[in-house]
């Protein structure tokens, strides 16, 4: 489902992604993770083109991500994105984040957006709360948003970049539990966490970077039971004893 | 001082219909050039957060133009040296055939000159918004018109909403600058009292008073197009 082959990414003279090949088959969940500033963000970024990148290939659905133009908007509309601080639309409710781009990118009529909307929201457990706006909600509460927002346009695949990092603690769960679901239905994710929990439960396989690089890109079992690199060990035993 | 006040003067005929004639003057040429220069400020803002080099080039282009020349220089520019540039033809209908060619032109000259203000408040107000929104319509498959259609414009008006009362209420005031190339407008009517009457002081007290009426009118509408426009839940952000 999507394809990255030895992807090159510049800022200036600064390589913040070197060579970074890895995949995420149809139905597959891959969490990536790394230490803050090894490209983490950046790499899940080029996958929808909101990052541009100098070299290398990154396909989605058989299809080039390319660095602009219609084709590129129309591959955006069908990959989800959720976003570290939600970015929902401050000034919409909660009903009309979720049915902007269905009317105006899928040019769905709006009672249908409506309909879908009320669905998602439910779903997530937010419903009683279509009325609101974004900032009379808890950080939990508009990450299910923005999720059912992302939802709402029947997307192939779902990129996540650190979804619960801005969460109260007391929140993390509700949106994990909302991802978990999503991931045991067969939805295509590729994950940028910290939550070795979720990965644990969840993923098939982990992506692990360092400094730009994809330093180890294993199942999950192999890379919790026994990671290759003295890297990716030392992550791992500062996460899991924090 | 030996002044007979005499302020009758003020709601006797033909002066009463001085002041009535100049108050609807000046607030339909206030209100036609704010309307050209929202709609041209708001295009040249937009221009100036593009990514492309020429857009953005140009509305900075307009920008430093206007701002660096004061508004009266600007009145007699469009007025008697524009026309003179102009194709011949062009030059003549705008004296001749043109109704009201004062009017029309104090509209140009107001609100060509009020866009480039316009324009920056509308350029800060996008710079503004954080990244991340503009991310989030193009992961949703946004086109670049649609971001700013329903995201930043929205959001960049209701921030500057407070900086616009400001500018909307000056163009007002700046209209009176009108008087120099013959528009009839409240200053220019209070003036027309005093040379008939000789009782500058009654005309021009009038002239004070409806100004103040105006702006204050201004900002009592103002506070209600702010109030309409909070975000709610957003408290202690001003506006946006
Ligand atoms: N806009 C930018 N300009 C310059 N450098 C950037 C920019 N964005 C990110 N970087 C750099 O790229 C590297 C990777 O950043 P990022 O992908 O955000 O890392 P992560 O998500 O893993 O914390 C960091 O060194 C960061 O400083
Ligand atoms: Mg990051």
């Amino acid at each position: 489902m999507i394809e990255m082959h030895e992807v090159d990414k510049w800022y200036g003279t600064h390589n913040v992604l070197k060579r970074c090949t890895t995949h995420v088959a149809k139905g597959e969940v891959v969490v990536v993770c790394g230490p803050s500033g090894s490209g983490k963000s950046t790499l899940i970024k080029t996958v929808n083109g909101l990052e541009p990148f100098q070299g290398g290939r990154i396909t989605v659905d058989g299809q080039a991500v390319t660095t602009s133009g219609r084709d590129l908007t129309r591959l955006r509309a069908r990959i989800g994105m959720v976003f570290q601080s939600f970015e929902l639309y401050p000034h919409m409710t909660v009903l009309d984040n979720v049915c902007l781009a269905q009317t105006v990118v899928l040019k769905r009529p709006r009672s249908e957006a409506e309909a879908k909307t009320e669905a998602l929201l439910r779903r997530v457990g937010m419903i009683d709360h279509a009325r609101k706006h974004p900032g009379q909600l808890s950080g939990g509460q508009q990450q299910r948003v923005a999720i059912a927002r992302a939802l709402a346009m029947d997307p192939i695949a779902m990129l996540f970049d650190e979804p619960t990092s801005a969460l109260d603690p007391e929140m993390i769960n509700e949106v994990l539990d909302v991802m978990t679901e999503l991931a045991l239905e067969g939805m295509t994710m590729m994950v940028v966490t910290h939550e070795m929990g979720f990965a644990r439960r969840v993923a098939h396989r982990v992506v692990f970077m360092d400094d730009g690089q994809i330093v180890e890109d294993r199942s999950k079992d192999a890379f919790f039971d026994h990671p290759e690199t003295d890297r990716a060990q030392l992550f791992l035993s500062k996460i899991l004893h924090h | 001082m030996n002044y007979n006040w005499n302020w009758g003067i003020l709601f006797r005929e033909p002066y009463l219909g001085f002041l009535i004639t100049g108050v609807i003057t000046t607030i339909q040429l206030a209100l036609i050039a704010w309307v050209v220069a929202f709609v041209l400020g708001s295009v040249l803002g937009v221009m100036r957060t593009l990514p492309s080099r020429i857009a953005s080039s140009i509305a900075a282009v307009y920008v430093e133009v206007f701002r660096g020349i004061p508004l009266l220089v600007w009145f007699f520019l469009w007025f008697f040296v524009v026309p003179e540039l102009l194709p011949r033809e062009w030059g003549r209908w705008l004296k001749r055939d043109l109704p009201d060619p004062e009017f029309w032109t104090a509209v140009v000259a107001l609100g060509l000159y009020t866009a480039c203000r316009v324009a920056e408040q509308v350029r800060a107000g996008i710079q503004a918004i954080p990244r991340g929104q503009t991310m989030a319509g193009q992961a949703g498959g946004l086109s670049q018109a649609q971001i700013y259609r329903y995201i930043l414009l929205p959001l960049a008006y209701r921030r500057i909403v407070p900086v616009l009362t400001s500018e909307f209420m000056t163009i007002f005031k700046n209209s009176s600058l009108a008087l120099t190339i013959g528009v009839l407008e409240l200053t220019a009517q209070a003036r027309q009292i005093e040379s008939f009457t000789f009782q500058g002081f009654e005309a021009f007290t009038a002239a004070t008073v409806l100004y103040l009426v105006i702006t204050l009118t201004v900002t009592v509408i103002m506070r209600q197009v702010e109030a309409r426009t909070r975000i709610p839940g957003l408290l202690g952000q001003k506006g946006g």
